[in-house]
């Protein structure tokens, strides 16, 4: 495959990974299920020594999501925590980070109960309000974690206005890009110096596989990571690798059809009586909303809504039929979270009510099922009556 | 449920013990048993297997059949099919059958006493006319690989169940997604799953299902006897690949109509086929039997040679065989899928060596334009 890959669309890009890189022509990249790499002489090598540091499974995966973001490298994890740890690796004792308050619930448990320990600070502030970012930022600030959309709130932060700000005192932005995908966002195109990815999610979409992806825009802050990378080993097995490989194949069909029923669900949330508040940047109403128009190609199929009381919510949970309730979020089936219990049950429960993420709050994966029966099985779970045996 | 969502949600993709989303891949030989007197639900992985049994649970409901089968290729699930039949039997099959197809009945088939009559099904009075009185089975695929022509399966179902015999297709362009040949009358549906059901070309499979449940013991019997069973990794892959089906298929029909369209005003091709162009021969009867018209166009160029060329210059869809994979491939049905078919045969109904057949990936059309366009004006 040798058309002019800049010029190509990102759907093109992500289906054709790996395409003509063996040698047989095999059109899917093979499983290399292998540790160590024999040496042609003394003093030579293939490129590839042992796995840790080398697989061609994981480099075609790695190269993939490098060419997708747009950034000089990728590295691939054995989890997304494990991607995101390693990236907090470049830090140092006294050093200070500035992070999304209301984030993924395993993010701020390794910052809080782990590199806190380790020396780290970090101030949590609502990244969708840019001047609260200018005024979190200290001489030891290392880095700004954002992410875009936040989890479970989806609000949305201004990545080139935070970024140019970073940029000007040598900090820096780091985006957690799980939600929407490099087939809807770009944050290095914006300014942002790393990507990160739980690829678990919309990346692989089959809830079948644990993986995390990190992208870096430069090729200096890239060989720190790779560093990082070879030295904890935290990387993501070839079979793995190869399930991501073929998961980011579908990613524009897939997710072309999770945005479609996300809005139309957004859109019929806000019309149920049982519903207070609907959160999905890409209601008009939402005050995400043009700013992520500007800055992203489509709204993402995460959607939060809060309901009546504890006890509604409780009662959604257990008459969904079609909709699993489960943790994670991203693939092809629609799952349904209780954020306070599950995602975020490690935040501190004043904190969490401050923010919004309370007992009445639910959050939505959107999966690729037909909008029709989806509605279908919210709308029984909503209505309020008994359940059906 | 919506074939869109029973895709995803036919009930057999929960492991039951775990709650696990995904079922997981068991990939054990055999299996232990609690007592003499009596076996498990399970004993060997050939007679059933766990990850197997969600898979053939899956295809089944799908195309609303009694039971589904996994074999371990198209071909082997064509052939296992095939076993039903008996020295003596003859079949009536469609004359521009897949090249494999066409080799295991004329070659393998005939040296065990089964003899097969190939015409034309586009029209049903031909069809007919080459029933026997020893004729068991009418075989047919629609549309027809490579030239895409359409059989009606209401009237070829209607022929077979006056005739009392049996009527088999190979549903492997369309899917149940897009045709449940079942619900026609049918009374077998054979998919190379290989192709648009795994539909990321790397795994090799193949499913029968069977309309009622004495012709699926039967199946069972030829299944587990004969052994050419899909191994548990490929039925996980398998059902992973089902899971984006509806999502893939709409996108390699949205290509196809577009790449179809743009074919038909280039100057360099003579001939585009596509159930999707207006006047394609046989638009109406498939429109009354599928939701789509499939990923798949065919085309002849203005001569052999401009093929040739044109196929050394294309680079975005892969040179190879197999189709229906997200990434694009185009082939040489004369040298690749067809070349098992005997060369007068291939000439007779059109298999020629100006004709290039291409499965429109999901890639961005204007890039698979883009790229058509450079190596056609090269040419």
């Amino acid at each position: 495959m040798e058309q002019g890959v800049e010029t190509m669309k990102t759907s093109t890009m992500a289906v054709q990974i790996g395409v003509g890189r063996d040698a047989t022509g095999a059109m899917s990249f093979p499983i290399y299920q292998n540790a160590t790499f024999s040496h042609p002489a003394f003093g030579e090598s293939t490129g590839y020594d042992y796995s840790r540091s080398g697989n061609p499974t994981r480099r075609v995966l790695e190269e993939g999501i490098a060419q997708l973001d747009g950034g000089a490298r990728g590295f691939a994890y054995s989890s997304g925590m494990a991607a995101i740890a390693n990236l907090l690796l470049l830090f140092k004792q006294g050093d200070h980070l500035v992070v999304t308050e209301d984030l993924y619930g395993g993010t701020f448990r390794v910052i809080d109960k782990v590199f806190v320990k380790q020396g780290l600070t970090a101030t949590y502030v609502d990244t969708s309000v840019p001047e609260a970012v200018g005024r979190a930022l200290r001489d030891n600030t290392r880095a700004v974690l954002l992410e875009v959309p936040t989890n479970p709130l989806l609000k949305v932060a201004d990545i080139r206005k935070i970024s140019d700000m970073a940029k000007g005192r040598g900090i820096l932005t780091i985006v957690d890009n799980t939600f929407l995908t490099p087939y809807l966002l770009r944050p290095l195109e914006l300014g942002a110096d790393a990507v990160v990815y739980s690829a678990t999610k919309f990346i692989s979409g089959h809830n079948d596989v644990l993986a995390g992806l990190v992208v870096v825009k430069d090729e200096e802050l890239g060989k720190q990571i790779y560093f990082l990378q070879n030295s904890v080993g935290a990387v993501l097995g070839p079979q793995d690798c190869w399930l991501v490989i073929r998961g980011l194949k579908t990613l524009s069909v897939r997710i072309d059809r999770q945005l479609e029923n996300a809005r139309t669900i957004a859109e019929w949330l806000v019309r149920q009586a049982s519903v207070k508040k609907v959160y999905y940047p890409g209601l008009e109403t939402d005050p995400g909303h043009c700013l992520l128009k500007a800055q992203a190609r489509g709204f993402g199929a995460m959607v939060a809504f809060e309901v009546a009381d504890r006890r509604v919510a409780e009662d959604v949970l257990r008459k969904v039929r079609l909709i699993s309730f489960a943790e994670s979020l991203g693939g092809v089936e629609t799952l349904i979270t209780y954020p306070a219990f599950q995602t975020h049950a490690d935040m501190d429960p004043s904190e969490r009510e401050r923010m919004g993420i309370n007992d009445r709050l639910l959050r939505l994966s959107v999966g690729i099922e037909d909008e029709g029966d989806l509605l279908d099985d919210l709308g029984q779970a909503l209505s309020g009556g008994e359940e059906e045996s | 449920m919506k074939i869109g969502t029973k895709i995803l949600h036919t009930g057999n993709e929960i492991d039951p013990t775990t709650g696990a989303v995904s079922i997981p891949i068991y990939n054990s030989a055999t299996f232990r048993q609690t007592s003499v007197e009596e076996c498990g639900p399970y004993e060997y992985s050939r007679s059933a297997n766990p990850t197997r049994d969600a898979l053939e649970a899956i295809i089944a409901s799908l195309e609303g059949g009694a039971k589904g089968f996994a074999f371990s290729s198209g071909m082997a699930a064509i052939s296992s099919v095939f076993l039903l039949f008996s020295p003596g039997d003859h079949i009536v099959a469609c004359e521009d059958v897949y090249g494999g197809a066409y080799r295991v009945l004329t070659k393998l088939f005939s040296r065990l006493g089964i003899e097969a009559t190939f015409v034309d099904f586009t029209d049903v009075a031909r069809i007919r006319e080459a029933v026997r009185p020893n004729t068991r089975a009418l075989y047919l695929e629609t549309p027809s690989n490579p030239l895409l022509k359409i059989t009606d399966l209401r009237a070829v179902s209607a022929l077979a169940k006056e005739k009392g015999i049996l009527s088999i297709i190979d549903n492997t362009f369309m899917t149940p997604y897009l045709q449940r040949p079942l619900e026609y009358g049918m009374d077998i549906v054979i998919h190379s799953a290989t192709k648009y059901l795994g539909g990321h070309s790397d795994l090799i499979a193949g499913l029968a299902v069977a309309a009622d449940v004495k012709l699926a013991s039967q199946i069972k019997f030829i299944q587990n006897a004969f052994g050419a069973v899909l191994g548990p990794q490929d039925c996980w892959l398998l059902m992973r690949g089902i899971k984006t089906l509806k999502a893939r298929m709409d996108m390699h029909q949205k290509g196809a109509a577009r790449l179809a369209e743009w074919l038909q005003g280039r100057p360099e091709v003579k001939e585009v086929f596509f159930p999707g162009l207006s006047g394609h021969p046989g638009k109406k009867i498939h429109e009354s039997q599928a939701d789509g018209p499939g990923g798949i166009v065919s085309f002849r160029l203005q001569t052999e040679e401009l093929t040739k060329q044109f196929l050394g210059r294309v680079r975005l869809p892969a040179l190879a065989v197999s189709l229906g994979g997200v990434e694009s491939i185009i082939s040489y049905p004369v040298t690749m899928s067809h070349a098992g078919m005997h060369p007068d045969h291939r000439k007779r109904v059109g298999v020629t060596g100006d004709l290039v057949r291409l499965s429109v990936g999901i890639e961005d059309p204007d890039d698979l334009i883009e790229d058509l366009n450079s190596a056609l004006s090269k040419v």
